[in-house]
C-alpha cells in the first residue's frame, strides 16, 4: 500500500501532518510520538523576531470547538534554526515551517534564512492568522496581497511554498487561484474562523484579545466544503484541515480533494492520535481495494440528480 | 514520558454539593508520579467539553499489600468537565494523561517545610507530604477554608506527621480569618537560623500574599499555579505564566515549566484575575 503524497518537490511518506500552532515546535512531543512516522510536522508560526503573544486567558471552549487568541508567541526564526531544527532533523521529521510577517520583506527574509538552513521540508506562509493585525491577514484577505507575498517568497526560495488560507473571506477558491498563479506549490486551508465568546454575568469577552479563532470538530463541514471549492479551482495540491479527529474525518477531506491533511485541535485531546488516524487510513484503503493514497484524492462521487 | 490510561472509576466520594474525591485505577501513572505533578483528564467521551482538564494528582492509592493501585483527584465543580467528574460513577471510564509538569522538590531536614493550602489548593500537597515524611522533614500544613466543613482531609496530613494550623472564614474550626495570618505569626517567631521552605496552592490572591510574606522574610516560596490549560503537553501555548526576565516579563508554558514555580519568579501583577 502506498500512502505517499507528492507536494511540490517534496514526497510525504503519508498525508497526515501535525498542524501549526497545535504541536509546539514538534520537539515537545518527541517522547510520545515518533515524529518520523508523520507525513509532516508544521511548527508554530515564526516571525523574524521573538514575540510574547497575548495576555491570558488565551483559549475558551465552545461546544465542539475552541477559540484561541495566542497571538503568535514564538521564539523567532533564528532561535528556531539554532535550537529546534537540529533536533527535528535528528528525529527524522519532515518539517513544515510556518512563517509570519508584517511586511513582504519580512516573509522573504525568513524564507531566505530557512532556505540556508538544513532540515526544512517546506515553508507554510501564514497569511491568515485572525488574532493579530500584523499576522499576515492583510495579505490573506486581499487577492493581490496573496499574489504579491507568494510570488515574492517564490523568488527567494526553492523550498516548496504553501500559503495557508483564511476562511474569513466570501469565497476561498479565488485566493487558492491567486496563490497558484503566483507560483505556490500547494495551498493549505483552512485557518480558524474569527469568532467571539462572552461571559454574560460580567458582560466581558472570555478572551483577553476579545476575538479569537474557532477550531475543532464544529468547523469541519465548512472546511470540507472549502477544500472541495478549491479542488475544483486549482491544479496544485491542497492540504486540508479543520476539525479532523478521526480517520473518517481525514478521508472526508481527501475525498473532497485534499492531497494531505493537518490535525490540530484533536491533538490537544489525544496526543497519541497520529497512529490511530494512520492505521484507520490504511485499513480503509485495504477495505476499499485502494492501493495508492493519491487515487483517493478528489474521488468524490456525486450521483446524477434524477428528476421525478 | 506521559502515559494515557483509560481508567476505571474505583470510587467517588462526594464531600459536599460541590467537592468530591474520585479514585481512578491508573497505577501506571501513579507509580511514576512525583509530588505536585498533574494529569490531564477527560471524564466522558463527546465534544462538549472538548478538551481535557488539568488536575493535581491528589493521593497515590495503594492496595492492601501496599502496591500502588491508582490515584485520586480532589475536584471542585466549576464547569462542565468538573461536573462530569463529580457525577461519575464507580465503573465509569475516565481518560487520564500524565504524569505531567515540574514536580515540587521536597526539602531535606534540618530545613522545615510549610505547606499553605486554600480550599481545593490542598490537592498537590498529599504527594508532597508523603515525600517529606519519607525524608523526615518537619512539616506544617496551614490550611484555610470558608468553614469547618470545607477543611477536607486534614487528618490525612496529621497521619503523615504534619502539624496542622487551620483557619476558617467563619471561625467554625481553627482560627477565624485568613490562613496567611497564622503563617505570618509563625514566621515572626521562627529562629532566623532555622531554614524553612514554603509551598503554596490556592486562590491567586492567597498565593501572592504568601509570596509577599515569604519574600519579605527572605524565605523561599514555591507555588503551584492553575491556569487555564489546553493540552498539558506544550502544544497550544494557552497556559502561559508571566515570569521575570530582566526588568520585564516573559510568558512560559505552565504545563512544561510549571505548574510549580518559585514565587519570586512570577510577575504576579500580570497574572489574570481569574487564576
Amino acid at each position: 500500500m502506498d500512502l505517499s503524497i507528492p507536494i511540490g518537490s517534496l514526497v510525504l511518506k503519508n498525508p497526515v501532518i501535525a498542524a501549526s500552532g497545535c504541536f509546539g515546535y514538534g520537539v515537545e512531543y518527541a517522547d510520545s510520538v515518533n515524529l518520523a512516522s508523520l507525513g509532516g510536522v508544521a511548527v508554530k508560526g515564526l516571525f523574524l523576531a521573538e514575540r510574547e503573544g497575548h495576555a491570558p486567558p488565551r483559549i475558551v471552549e465552545t461546544p465542539s470547538g475552541m477559540l484561541n487568541a495566542i497571538g503568535l508567541q514564538g521564539i523567532g526564526v533564528h532561535r528556531f534554526v539554532a535550537e529546534k531544527l537540529p533536533e527535528l532533523r535528528r528525529l527524522g521529521a519532515t518539517v513544515f515551517v510556518n512563517i509570519c510577517g508584517s511586511t513582504i520583506a519580512e516573509y522573504c527574509e525568513i524564507a531566505r534564512i530557512l532556505s540556508d538552513a538544513e532540515g526544512v521540508g517546506a515553508i507554510e506562509l501564514n497569511i491568515s492568522c485572525p488574532n493579530i493585525k500584523e499576522g499576515g491577514i492583510e495579505f490573506g484577505c486581499s487577492l493581490t496581497g496573496t499574489h504579491d507575498v507568494v510570488s515574492a517568497v517564490r523568488k527567494v526560495t526553492t523550498l516548496p511554498v504553501i500559503p495557508k488560507l483564511t476562511p474569513n473571506v466570501t469565497s476561498v477558491a479565488p485566493f487558492a487561484r491567486a496563490a497558484e498563479d503566483a507560483g505556490a506549490d500547494a495551498v493549505s486551508l483552512i485557518n480558524t474562523f474569527l469568532a467571539m465568546a462572552i461571559d454574560v454575568e460580567t458582560r466581558r469577552p472570555k478572551l483577553t484579545n476579545v476575538v479569537g479563532g474557532l477550531s475543532g470538530p464544529g468547523i469541519r463541514p465548512i472546511a470540507v466544503r472549502m477544500v472541495w471549492d478549491c479542488y475544483r479551482a486549482v491544479k496544485i495540491p491542497i492540504i486540508g484541515m479543520g476539525g479532523i479527529a478521526t480517520p473518517e474525518d481525514a478521508l472526508e477531506f481527501i475525498i473532497a480533494g485534499a492531497s494531505a491533511v493537518q490535525v490540530g485541535t484533536a491533538n490537544f485531546v489525544d496526543p497519541f492520535i497520529w497512529s490511530k488516524i494512520l492505521d484507520g487510513l490504511s485499513s480503509y484503503m485495504e477495505r476499499h481495494g485502494v492501493s495508492r493514497m493519491t487515487d483517493l484524492v478528489g474521488s468524490l462521487d456525486i450521483p446524477q440528480r434524477t428528476h421525478a | 514520558m506521559p502515559i494515557e490510561v483509560l481508567a476505571d472509576v474505583a470510587a467517588n466520594t462526594r464531600l459536599s454539593p460541590d467537592y468530591n474525591v474520585i479514585e481512578l485505577a491508573a497505577p501506571a501513572i501513579a507509580r511514576i508520579a512525583q509530588p505536585g505533578q498533574f494529569v490531564m483528564v477527560k471524564a466522558a467521551d463527546g465534544l462538549d467539553p472538548l478538551l481535557r482538564r488539568p488536575f493535581s494528582i491528589f493521593e497515590r492509592l495503594r492496595d492492601r499489600d501496599g502496591a500502588i493501585s491508582g490515584l485520586s483527584l480532589l475536584n471542585k465543580c466549576i464547569g462542565r468537565g468538573t461536573s462530569q467528574l463529580y457525577a461519575a460513577r464507580e465503573g465509569d471510564k475516565v481518560s487520564v494523561l500524565g504524569p505531567l509538569g515540574q514536580p515540587f522538590v521536597p526539602v531535606e531536614p534540618p530545613a522545615e517545610a510549610w505547606m499553605v493550602a486554600g480550599g481545593v489548593g490542598l490537592a498537590p500537597f498529599a504527594t508532597l507530604a508523603e515525600a517529606l515524611a519519607e525524608r523526615r522533614t518537619p512539616m506544617t500544613l496551614f490550611y484555610g477554608g470558608r468553614s469547618a466543613a470545607d477543611l477536607y482531609y486534614a487528618a490525612l496530613f496529621e497521619r503523615l506527621g504534619a502539624t496542622l494550623v487551620l483557619t476558617t472564614e467563619d471561625g467554625t474550626r481553627g482560627e477565624r480569618g485568613r490562613v496567611t495570618a497564622p503563617l505570618e505569626r509563625a514566621l515572626r517567631s521562627l529562629a532566623p537560623q532555622q531554614s524553612v521552605t514554603m509551598y503554596a496552592c490556592g486562590p491567586t490572591p492567597m498565593m501572592r500574599a504568601v509570596a509577599d510574606i515569604g519574600g519579605a522574610a527572605n524565605r523561599k516560596v514555591f507555588v503551584s499555579l492553575e491556569p487555564v490549560m489546553g493540552c498539558g503537553m506544550g502544544g497550544c501555548y494557552s497556559c502561559v505564566i508571566p515570569v521575570r526576565q530582566g526588568s520585564g516579563a516573559h510568558f512560559v508554558r505552565s504545563c512544561l515549566d510549571g505548574p510549580v514555580f518559585e514565587a519570586s519568579n512570577v510577575v504576579w501583577e500580570r497574572l489574570p484575575a481569574g487564576h
